[in-house]
């Protein structure tokens, strides 16, 4: 009953806040890596373009310096050599930038569809109470708008930082060449800079994780209006629910704002320490001029280089920015990715069970949710094949629980739950989820036709062998009565027909997919009398041969199964037939007497 | 595609015009900061030039130089660098404000519609989309507000630059007049390019996130049907479309942007040129070819911010039609302004009700699919009816109707005499509650998914919860009232949240009651303590209840029984089991199966007897 505070867990989803940038970096290309497949050669293009980057205005500048300001006065034939040679260093950039960015492109996109594709899958692979741990909202944000911002930064970003720290390297080394004095100059001007623009991401980063959890939130906020549709118009609460997702957009809008702030002073700080550069270098160029230690010509060449160097680290730190969004954005899809499926799949060296009539059995096993209290103390229970089992009890009496862990939604605190002699832990689960299906309460439908929900069951079933599972379900006329039959669309999550209609289709879904053990968990609450009974016989007929659990209010099926087990505060207290039971004056006694009085007519 | 594109810019400029008109000052001040920066970006030009003539060259010349002139040189520079950042920080917060200010603004709008339009609008649109067009596509209508000051500071940059062209050279400037105008133009073909390719990549975005949600709240059901394989290829495929459509906008992007970049050097490559040959004439000084050089260094870069917006375009139209079309939908209820009688119960009579469900057609059209047919059902103040029919056969709908969750496509449904539609907003949810079949909870403590904001004590909270038989599980939650439930409610299960879902009808005492099979969830004898305890509770308000058991129904005056969208029949239990082979069968089928049993376990008991051994 208690599933609560289970964030401390470890069953929940670690936001991988652990991770350095670095180590995020190497996780997400570890994970996708179409990310460094043909890296170098991408590289290597980068280098190319950047030498043309560097090299063209460079040489640009030779041809102003000697060409047009030489001592003989302009030189046009020179100076054309000059732009020639320029002109062709152009081209080389212009061809290498444009397969360097389609070489990215196709890397970046692939490796982040790779991302998506394994997150996704993970998410999946979580066992049932990790995943209620996060919001829907917030899960589908990992697969898709925190795997945006990666976009950018890989896109772009990374190879511009290679590509930067480069044209670094050759500025510097040109510097170097005019004079070292100044150069010094330059990078002693710099080198607070890079201290200072640590310190700015991490201020940054952490306002733009602040920034990412506002827009779950928000999204949490928003989804309220969207899926509590009907209840907020029932109470006429859309004043609140409306303050509400204004307080989680005005958080979210003052957290983006804060960020933007911070990464703006991040970013002009660069473009301040340039300007200030500037003016140093043109004051020791003048005082170094006028010793006569550098010519005129010698300081504006280097004014150009301190550009040419400036540039690229101003370029720097705003990519610096952005991977520091985009880190924050891969350590919550890496977090999700190393969040540990707890309920896991043994995969290869599960066991594979063969078909068959099933045996199941509990083995002193006891089950608390994460934090909470027990809810099922040292239950033993053999189920013999072929049987058909009801469980009964009050709600809250651990029945729920004991289906969860029969269909091992959830591992046992302790002992062991074990189908044909073999602990549930040690099948595979598609062994196991073909043997063994549960018919949850609320059984969701997809946006889909009605013929593709039930085919979910069994994917390769034909059109006739889903209409046959309907005719032998007694639901055949049900569906004819819908406007368009199998084809009837049924809406968002099944709205478009009633709770119990829903309920219908999850069944005929589950029977299609033809377990050898099928559990209903509340499956026909929402069924109407007349055709539950139907139902229930139709099923008892076709499941004839296999073992079928059910967990019901309505003791009519309590009545009609072999054996009832009746669970009160975590303990199976009573089990054998219903006509034993109903004399023995016990729990289900006094349950069925209260049902059969609600019975009576009148 | 050329319309295309062409319509583009022009809606992408009233997008942009909406944007000002509505941060004029954000975006007046981040325009304002962005000119300053445009101006010092142009005067550093000026200064550099400037030291060179008046203090480097006459230092190096004289072989001295004054601590004076390096200070003066020393301010100039800084003070224009100073200006210059400041005027970039007003840019970018600026815009950041204006960008965030209307990003807050459509969401709240977006959701306003959301909470606004009627069920039978959300119906019709799946949830995935409704989220993403309140939170990436409002993102993307207005993130052109971070590229777009700088481009219109860019603008004032090339006016400063192309009269100090003019002021130098006509000719070289000339030189300068071709070379923006095929900037123009190179990125104006480049944004017809990416624009549709955009809108693709754009629209798969949001179906990649609506099969990611719809997959995740299938959760379950994957999980127990061990279609993870399945679902993962699903989204598989759709990921990869997406992944496609972006390499294929990076491909055009890749393709434009080394030409676009190649441009301003080809300018100044030109300048050079043709300056070192009127040089070389002596129709310039070299001193001037330089400084126009060094103009189009300056420049290059800042002039592909109108590649940035051009870029952003496309994506701003495309949110902004996602956006608008919500903005845009009609069908909003009417409200009336009257007041409904505040009393202990509330009559309610729907007369000739109709109502049909929009569905699809594998077609992509739509039909109307019948579920309540000519309904006129009267409910007497203070008695209790019961609802009562097949699964499928419209109770569900008839409460929605009853309550004004929709209206009706024709007749009308009066409460205490008053159409609905004549009702004040807020007004029938004050009299009446509805306790759905389907709970919602909202993610929150216990004590505001009961209260829903409105004002009650704890006791009268624990009161209602007490009716509603959940007194006892709450007071074991961790923190009592203040215990947050969870998304949806996770944190409880399914009985519990329909108890509290009941408490929060119960605690508002209202005139009319409906239950729309409220307890499906909770076991028979918890069922039969909240019916009492509401008998008790209620007050003498009118109770309409779905129900198909038969203590449930016995606790109602009358009956009316539901069939294919019909009332059949409408009368006492009595009457309805006499004149209504439909309803009899129903709600008898337990005690007759029940009786079925009974019968065959004799007759099996006649037969073991005859065969086995006498004890």
């Amino acid at each position: 009953m208690s599933r609560f505070e289970p964030l401390a867990d470890h069953s929940s989803i670690g936001a991988g806040v652990e991770l350095s940038a670095w180590q995020t970096i190497r996780r997400g290309a570890q994970i996708s890596p179409e990310l460094i497949r043909g890296l170098a050669g991408t590289v290597m293009l980068g280098v190319l373009s950047t030498l043309g980057r560097v090299l063209v205005p460079f040489v640009i500048q030779r041809t102003v310096d000697e060409g047009i300001l030489g001592a003989a006065g302009p030189d046009a034939s020179r100076v054309a050599l000059w732009v020639g040679v320029a002109l062709a260093g152009v081209v080389v950039t212009a061809l290498s930038s444009y397969a360097v960015n389609l070489r990215l492109f196709t890397a970046s996109e692939s490796g982040l569809a790779t991302l998506r594709v394994q997150a996704f899958r993970h998410i999946h692979d979580l066992s049932m109470l990790t995943q209620s741990t996060e919001r829907r909202g917030s899960l589908v944000s990992r697969v898709t708008s925190d795997v945006d911002t990666i976009s950018m930064f890989v896109q772009f970003g990374g190879l511009m930082l290679v590509v930067s720290s480069g044209q670094i390297l050759l500025a510097t080394g040109l510097m170097l060449t005019y004079s070292p004095l100044l150069a010094g100059v330059v990078w002693a001007c710099f080198i607070p800079l890079f201290f200072l623009i640590r310190r700015f991401q991490g201020m940054v980063g952490r306002a733009f994780t602040r920034v990412r959890e506002r827009v779950g939130a928000m999204l949490g906020a928003i989804s309220e209006a969207v899926v509590g549709a009907a209840t907020i118009r029932a109470y006429g609460i859309e004043e609140r629910t409306a303050a509400r997702i204004d307080a989680a957009v005005e958080a979210h809008r003052r957290e983006a704002v804060g960020a933007q702030i911070r990464a703006v002073v991040a970013f002009t700080a660069g473009q301040f320490v340039s300007g200030l550069t500037t003016a140093v270098v043109l004051v020791v160029g003048t005082i170094l001029a006028a010793r006569g230690e550098l010519t005129v010509g010698a300081v504006l060449a280097f004014l150009f280089l301190v550009n040419l160097f400036t540039m690229p680290v101003q370029q720097a730190t705003e990519i610096l920015n952005e991977m520091q969004n985009a880190v924050a954005g891969w350590r919550r899809v890496i977090g999700i990715m190393d969040t540990p499926a707890d309920v896991a799949d043994p995969g290869e060296r599960g066991v594979e069970l063969p078909r068959g009539p099933i045996d199941v059995a509990f083995e002193k096993v006891s089950y608390a949710y994460p934090g909470g209290e027990l809810v099922l103390h040292d239950v033993d229970l053999q189920i013999a094949p072929r049987s058909r089992i009801a469980v009964v009890g009050e709600t809250g009496s651990g029945k729920s629980t004991l289906a969860k862990l029969l269909t091992r939604l959830m591992d046992p605190t302790h002992g062991r739950v074990l189908v044909d002699g073999v602990d549930l832990r040690e099948v595979r689960f598609s062994s196991l989820r073909a043997r063994v299906v549960l018919v949850p309460q609320e059984g969701f439908l997809f946006d889909a036709n009605l013929l593709d929900n039930i085919r979910f069951g069994r994917p390769e079933a034909s059109d006739d062998e889903v209409m046959l599972t309907l005719t032998e379900l007694g639901l055949d006329e049900w569906v004819q009565g819908l406007p368009l039959g199998l084809a009837t669309s049924v809406g968002q999550r099944g709205e478009s027909l009633s709770a119990g209609e829903r309920q219908l289709v999850a069944i005929a879904r589950a029977y299609l997919a033809d377990p050898d053990l099928l559990v209903l968990d509340e499956a026909t609450s929402a069924v109407d009398p007349s055709l539950e009974v139907r139902l229930q016989r139709a099923l008892d007929s076709l499941t004839r041969g296999r073992t079928s659990i059910t967990i019901a209010h309505r003791l009519s099926t309590a009545e009609a199964a072999d054996e009832v087990v009746v669970v009160d505060a975590g303990l199976i207290v009573e089990r054998g037939p219903h006509r034993e039971l109903v004399t023995a004056g016990g729990v289900y006694a006094a349950l069925h007497e209260s049902w059969a009085a609600q019975q009576a007519t009148g | 595609m050329a319309a295309v594109s062409g319509s583009v810019l022009r809606r992408g400029g009233a997008v942009v015009a909406r944007g000002v008109r509505e941060q004029p000052r954000w975006f007046a001040l981040a325009v304002f900061g962005s000119t300053v920066y445009g101006i010092m970006t142009g005067l550093m030009a000026w200064a550099i030039g400037w030291a060179t003539r008046e203090v480097l060259t006459p230092a190096a010349a004289a072989r001295a130089v004054t601590p004076g002139q390096l200070w003066t040189m020393a301010a100039v520079i800084t003070g224009i660098v100073t200006v210059n950042v400041l005027g970039i920080i007003l840019r970018r917060t600026a815009a950041g404000f204006a960008m965030y200010a209307l990003g807050a603004a459509y969401r709240r709008r977006v959701t306003r519609q959301y909470l606004d339009l009627p069920l039978r609008w959300h119906h019709k649109h799946p949830s995935g989309q409704l989220l993403s067009n309140a939170n990436a596509d409002v993102e993307a209508t207005w993130n052109i507000f971070a590229p777009l000051p700088m481009a219109l500071g860019v603008v004032v940059m090339l006016l400063f630059g192309a009269v100090q062209m003019v002021i130098v050279d006509p000719v070289l400037a000339a030189v300068g007049m071709v070379v923006f105008p095929l900037l123009f133009a190179a990125n104006a073909v480049f944004q017809r390019r990416m624009s549709p390719r955009v809108t693709y990549a754009q629209r798969l975005r949001a179906e990649v996130s609506e099969v990611a949600h719809e997959s995740f709240e299938a959760a379950l059901v994957v999980k127990t049907m061990g279609r993870e394989d399945l679902e993962a290829r699903r989204f598989a495929e759709v990921t990869n479309r997406l992944r496609d459509a972006n390499i294929a906008v990076g491909r055009t992007r890749g393709t434009f942007d080394p030409a676009i970049e190649s441009i301003p050097t080809i300018g100044t490559l030109a300048v050079i040129g043709v300056g070192a040959w009127r040089a070389s004439q002596g129709q310039v000084s070299a001193a001037e070819v330089v400084q126009i050089a060094y103009l189009f260094s300056v420049l290059a870069f800042p002039v592909r911010a109108f590649g940035w917006v051009l870029a952003e375009l496309p994506r701003s139209v495309v949110g902004w039609e996602r956006v608008d079309a919500v903005l845009q939908a009609s069908g909003a209820m009417h409200y009336g302004d009257r007041d409904l009688p505040t009393r202990t119960s509330a009559a309610i009579h729907g007369e000739h009700l109709d109502y049909a469900y929009e569905i699809d057609l594998p077609d992509g059209g739509t039909a109307a699919a019948p579920a309540i047919r000519d309904v006129t059902l009267t409910v007497t103040a203070g008695s209790t009816v019961a609802l009562v029919g097949p699964t499928g056969s419209g109770k569900s709908t008839l409460t929605g109707l009853l309550l004004r969750l929709v209206d009706p496509d024709s007749g009308a449904v009066l409460l205490d005499g008053l159409d609905l539609r004549s009702v004040r907003k807020g007004g029938i949810a004050d009299v009446a509650a509805l306790v759905p079949q389907q709970t919602f909870m909202f993610e929150d403590t216990v004590r505001d998914n009961v209260t829903l904001g409105a004002r009650h004590t704890d006791e009268q909270v624990w009161e209602a919860l007490r009716i509603a038989q959940a007194e006892r599980f709450v007071l074991h939650l961790p923190r009592g009232l203040d215990t947050m439930v969870g998304e949806r409610g996770a944190n409880l299960s399914g009985g519990q949240r329909q108890r509290v879902a009941l408490a929060r009808a119960v605690i508002r005492r209202p005139q009319l009651l409906v239950l729309d099979d409220a307890t499906s969830a909770v076991d028979p004898s918890v069922e039969q303590r909240i019916l009492g305890a509401l008998r008790g509770a209620a007050g003498g308000a009118t109770v309409l209840v779905v129900a198909y058991r038969m203590a449930t129904i016995a606790l109602a005056d009358e009956i009316a029984y539901l069939e294919g969208g019909r009332l059949v029949e409408h009368g006492t239990h009595e009457h309805l089991l006499e004149r209504c082979p439909g309803y009899a069968a129903l709600v008898s089928a337990y005690a007759r199966e029940a009786a079925d049993r009974a019968a065959v376990a004799v007759d099996e008991e006649a037969t073991a007897g005859d065969s086995d051994e006498p004890v």
